[in-house]
């Protein structure tokens, strides 16, 4: 992993992109790295975009907000074509299958996948493509071992609904289907 | 020092207060502080403590007031709309002298401005915002460790003061979540108001002894009677009309803070030894400041932060040391120019102060800084 990475999550609110965002900022912890999880949200508890921000650093981290991000994951059109334009030079992002891709992004960096989909028909339930999407995360970049980025959910979820989300990740990972991009972040 | 762990700064609030000593909460929650009440409704009952929702934030300070005066270490926590409204009776606890921790985590105003954003518009609130002459200890962290070791201190020093103290919190830390180890709660120091009953010199309730200002504290409702109010007081705490008298408590009230300056002002001092530029800000505009320092060094320039962790009263002493070193000021700050007119009051006609301050709910970047620091030399 670089000596820090920018990771910006975002969506609709209501759609637990800030959730993902700090179980990212768990995970971290867990694994022994320093990390600065932050969110940008409007004042209405569902819909308005909503953004959220992890930072994972080998060094103490003084900014603690993203500045330009190594990652970022959109999961509506709207929140998508706010954020293409502010991402670090050799960015990926991965993006819900639904969307369309803006033309400034290089297509090549982005990873379309049904996330969506994918909660609301193989998980069941729609409220889970945050944890589809870290599981399908983590599968894309090699954060962390998958038994850390497991126990970082299970401290975050209801009593109850461990099973649910254990599927939610499994199945986000098997959306992930290259190793391209978990090469390139292990050997930089 | 414990395990590491992730906590958000309005937790590490919560935990600190709880650590020192903190046993009531009542509160409105508001955003960006509603984890305080949220994580305090959690805490407390485990910790034997009540919390208490109130119905707005004049029933909550007025609740807090109530438990501390009757042996209680009490908090409540709220952000700019809310602080408007606690005003009447934190001037109240000043003049009766009554010990509590009031939280602002500001955000954008005026009124209720944007909810979610940062700011830090309250600075001044913090020190005028209740009407009259009154003794103010303001203190505000800038990071989720320091939210929690600096709310051990906020009691302290309210305890010791026998007098509100504002932590004055912001969006980018109060929201902020980090990796911390917090330290053995065994291994704080923690104070407690010095306590007198029935007996001798001390029947007056704000008896305060020679040379003193500090007056014991009776615990209200254990027996003894006595009378409480915000009209100027004798040492018998009822109402007075005798100008000397009036005179002597408002003096000693201001005096008990300000000549205990050298106590209560606490600043971090960061590459300032050689420095010629000192940028100086407070709360969580030092993480934009740290990193731009860094730069600047990498840079070859002598740039230095003077971060003031008491806000209120303002760290004149320190600062002045620093000014016969120094070619210029910075103050950095997300407001139109609030801690700047101190900032301009210290440094006189002695060293130029130079200002970037922001009002739009965005946050300063370590390369805004830098760029004005570029302006500044061009």
């Amino acid at each position: 992993m670089k000596d820090r990475l920018e990771l910006r999550f975002a969506g609709s609110g209501g759609q637990g992109v800030i959730l993902a965002s700090v179980i990212t900022a768990e995970a971290a912890v867990l694994a022994g790295l320093h990390t600065a999880q932050s969110q940008a949200y409007g004042p209405e508890a569902r819909g308005g975009v909503s953004r959220a921000e992890t930072i994972l650093s080998r060094e103490q981290i003084w900014y603690t907000r993203v500045t330009h991000p190594d990652f970022l994951l959109a999961l509506t059109q709207t929140s998508l074509d706010a954020y293409a334009g502010q991402l670090a030079d050799d960015a990926i992002v991965m993006i819900d299958d639904s969307l369309t891709v803006p033309a400034e992004l290089d297509p090549d960096r982005v990873i379309a996948i049904p996330i969506l989909h994918t909660a609301e028909t193989v998980v069941g339930r729609a409220f889970t493509a945050n944890i589809v999407s870290l599981g399908a995360i983590n599968r894309l970049l090699g954060l962390f071992d998958d038994d850390t980025l497991l126990t970082a959910v299970k401290m975050h979820i209801p009593r109850g609904t461990e099973e649910l989300n254990r599927t939610a990740l499994q199945a986000g990972a098997a959306l992930i289907t290259t190793d391209q991009f978990r090469k390139e972040f292990q050997a930089c | 020092m414990s395990k590491t762990v992730l906590l958000q700064g309005n937790e590490a609030a919560v935990e600190g207060a709880i650590a020192a000593g903190m046993r009531f909460f009542a509160g409105y929650p508001i955003t960006p502080s509603t984890e305080i009440a949220e994580r305090s409704a959690i805490r407390l009952p485990e910790e034997g403590g009540k919390f208490i929702q109130m119905e707005d934030e004049l029933a909550s300070i007025a609740a807090v007031l109530g438990a501390s005066a009757a042996g209680m270490k009490a908090m409540t926590a709220t952000s700019g709309p809310g602080f408007s409204l606690m005003q009447e009776n934190i001037g109240y606890g000043a003049m009766a002298e009554i010990p509590c921790v009031i939280v602002d985590v500001q955000r954008v105003g005026p009124s209720t401005g944007l909810a979610t954003s940062p700011s830090q518009g309250d600075y001044m609130q913090a020190k005028w915002g209740t009407h009259g002459d009154h003794p103010v200890i303001a203190l505000s962290p800038s990071s989720v460790l320091e939210t929690y070791t600096l709310m051990v201190r906020a009691f302290n020093l309210s305890e010791k003061y026998r007098t509100p103290v504002i932590f004055l919190m912001d969006e980018i830390v109060g929201h902020l979540r980090e990796d911390v180890s917090l330290p053995d709660p065994n291994s704080l120091i923690i104070n407690r108001r010095k306590l007198s009953f029935h007996d001798g010199a001390n029947k007056q309730c704000y008896y305060v002894p020679e040379g003193e200002y500090v007056p014991a504290m009776k615990p209200f409702g254990q027996g003894e009677r006595y009378n409480i109010t915000g009209l100027a007081h004798d040492e018998s705490g009822f109402p007075i009309n005798d100008h000397d008298k009036a005179g002597k408590l408002i003096n000693r009230l201001i005096d008990k803070v300000e000549h205990n300056a050298d106590h209560i002002v606490r600043v971090e001092q960061y590459e300032m030894d050689d420095a010629e530029t000192a940028i100086v800000c407070f709360g969580g505009t030092a993480r934009s400041v740290m990193s731009a320092v860094q730069a600047a060094r990498a840079a070859g320039h002598k740039v230095g932060m003077f971060r003031p962790i008491t806000v209120w009263p303002f760290p004149d002493k320190p600062l002045r040391a620093r000014l016969p070193q120094l070619r210029n000021i910075l103050m950095v700050e997300h407001n139109h120019g609030q801690m700047l007119l101190e900032m301009q009051r210290v440094a006189g006609r002695d060293v130029p102060v130079h200002f970037l301050g922001r009002v739009d709910g965005t946050v300063i970047s370590p390369d805004d800084v830098l760029a004005k620091l570029e302006e500044m030399e061009g």
